[in-house]
């Protein structure tokens, strides 16, 4: 039985590493055109989760539905194929290509493919859409981190994934260029877009998403909106300790 | 054709789509049809080598011929992947190996086919099992691939009680030779400007970039790199069918020789493997170079082969292309910064 509104639907999942258990037991339903924040102290199984969802790690148990398709078995290309795309915790260009090599790549074997011409203009305009214009020709290398992190987003965009996984999109950023990057996605949701992030920042949580989950020592801890979840005394105990909760 | 297959494996895409990509590939830049006219010239005119000279020039413009398909075929598995191989003398041995085994037993065109699907299916096979490794290890597999595949043949030889070596015994004209070699360069060639244009080109070079990235972009990277070291294998299996016959007697020390294997790594090295045309700038003076060491040192050949994998890895790591387009770029830089000069005097 599949609910056509359900984007990613994650049940039951795990990861063990050796005796660790990485994530335990998880399940949680991204909707689709929704915001969902998955949030948790450092360590708590959020990037493990993001690479499960994925295709990067198999899950040791528990099942993932990518529009009612499963893909908890698939490798991780065919996932992509499939509709999913993601970003990098820490940004991954390809150095030796240039700025709009480095977009056109998200484009040519995903979810939408294109080539040639229509491939060279779409990256153009997802550049453009992101924020830069005029370095299409320049090497990533002579690139500002943020402008980094904004190729890798519009690469994860060339695609026209249903889903979008981004893995703390805006850790290492200034706090101008924070405003910038939120500014960015916020761009993305009212666009209707289906997005998981992965977030430090709480302002980011607060101000983009729909609804959260909290993750702690790979267990969800709570769900629910931004509001209710960073009130919530279980998760404060998680992030700060007992004596502040 | 190989090709052909490769690329459709590599975009499991509609029939419109295939054609709308012919039809985009098939529109040239001003920049590349100057550069195809050029090469076409320079390709005609190499071909009227025989009626220059059939001797020593010859001989020697077989030997680059050669080692321009060898190296460019090369490196269009390792130049985008950074796999380095030390299996060409495997594919090439093969090849060389089917002429010699079958010469007395099927027309000599029916065996360059059979080794060409040989060296590709043992190719596919191979890459199956390892294109999984990467680094050093790749390198130190492909090596002892060669020489594995040697043993085996020697082995065999042995148990049906034939001597240590075959003969091939095709009569051939130097000049029909080199045409034959011109050929398949000029094939080798034409496949690699192909395949740089094409997806499946643009998916090995994300793989050399970062595979990881390669893969959550949608890229069946095991395929990718199965499918190029494919073709790349079957050229160097087609070329040791066509050597074949010149070498005339053929043992598995000969044919699986890893010195074949680290020529062919230095020569594309030195000329730089990101380039088309970069092999060949390795190929040219590498060849003339190795004619006079072998013709004054013969003992001391291995050695000096060595001297030269290390002075080249060391000094010029990008290969010649990478000395020219950097004397370019700093010539360019040299230019702009006098022009910002004059216009700042000019200003005054």
């Amino acid at each position: 039985m599949t609910d056509p509104s359900i984007a990613l639907n994650i049940e039951g999942v795990s990861k063990r590493f050796g005796g660790l258990v990485a994530v335990n037991n998880i399940s949680f339903a991204l909707p689709a055109n929704k915001v969902l924040g998955l949030i948790g102290p450092n360590g708590s199984g959020k990037t493990t989760m993001i690479n499960l969802i994925s295709g990067a790690l198999k899950p040791s148990g528990g099942t993932i539905h990518l529009h009612g398709e499963t893909i908890s078995e698939r490798p991780a290309a065919e996932i992509a194929t499939l509709g999913l795309a993601r970003t990098f915790q820490i940004v991954r260009m390809l150095p030796g290509m240039t700025v709009l090599e480095n977009v056109q790549a998200g484009g040519v074997f995903g979810h939408r493919r294109r080539w040639g011409t229509e491939l060279r203009d779409h990256s153009r305009a997802l550049l453009a859409k992101v924020g830069l214009q005029g370095v299409e020709d320049t090497v990533v290398s002579a690139l500002t981190y943020i402008d980094q992190k904004r190729v890798e987003l519009a690469r994860a965009l060339a695609s026209d994934p249903k889903v979008l996984l981004l893995d703390e999109w805006l850790a290492g950023l200034n706090p101008t260029e924070l405003r910038t990057g939120i500014a960015l996605i916020e761009q993305l949701r009212t666009e209707g877009r289906t997005i998981l992030i992965v977030e430090h920042v709480m302002d980011a949580i607060r101000s983009l998403c729909d609804s959260c989950v909290v993750m702690s020592s790979g267990i969800k801890i709570a769900e629910g909106t931004p509001r209710e979840v960073l009130s919530d005394v279980e998760v404060i105990r998680a992030y700060l300790g007992d004596a502040d909760a | 054709m190989s090709s052909v297959e490769a690329g459709q494996d590599a975009k499991p895409s509609t029939v419109t789509q295939i054609i709308r990509d012919l039809r985009e590939a098939a529109v040239l830049t001003g920049a590349e049809r100057r550069g195809l006219t050029a090469a076409a010239v320079v390709t005609a005119a190499w071909a009227c080598l025989p009626f220059i000279s059939d001797g020593y020039l010859l001989s020697l413009g077989i030997s680059i011929t050669i080692f321009a398909g060898l190296a460019t075929s090369w490196t269009l598995f390792s130049g985008p992947t950074n796999y380095i191989s030390l299996a060409t003398a495997a594919f090439f041995g093969i090849g060389m190996y089917i002429v010699a085994g079958g010469v007395n037993l099927l027309p000599y065109p029916v065996l360059i086919l059979i080794a060409a699907i040989a060296g590709g299916l043992f190719a596919a096979l191979i890459g199956l099992a390892t294109l999984r490794i990467a680094g050093v290890y790749f390198v130190i597999f492909s090596l002892g691939l060669a020489e594995l595949v040697r043993q085996v043949v020697s082995w065999g030889q042995h148990v049906m009680g034939t001597s240590s070596g075959l003969y091939v015994l095709i009569d051939r004209s130097d000049s029909a030779f080199f045409w034959q070699l011109l050929v398949l360069t000029i094939v080798v060639y034409l496949v690699s400007w192909w395949i740089g244009r094409s997806r499946l080109g643009f998916a090995l070079r994300i793989i050399g970039n970062d595979e990881v990235v390669a893969v959550h972009c949608g890229i069946n990277t095991a395929r990718a790199k199965v499918v190029l070291f494919v073709i790349s294998s079957t050229f160097a299996a087609i070329a040791g069918a066509l050597v074949a016959p010149r070498w005339s007697y053929v043992e598995p020390t000969l044919a699986f020789s890893p010195f074949l294997s680290f020529q062919v790594v230095i020569m594309s090295l030195l000329g730089g493997v990101h380039r088309l045309w970069g092999p060949l700038l390795g190929v040219i003076p590498f060849t003339i170079l190795w004619e006079f060491i072998s013709a004054k040192f013969p003992s001391q050949t291995t050695l000096l082969l060595g001297v030269a994998f290390l002075l080249i890895v060391y000094f010029i790591p990008h290969g010649v292309i990478g000395l020219i387009e950097d004397l370019m770029k700093r010539r360019g830089g040299l230019l702009n910064s006098l022009r910002a000069m004059l216009k700042k005097d000019g200003g005054k």
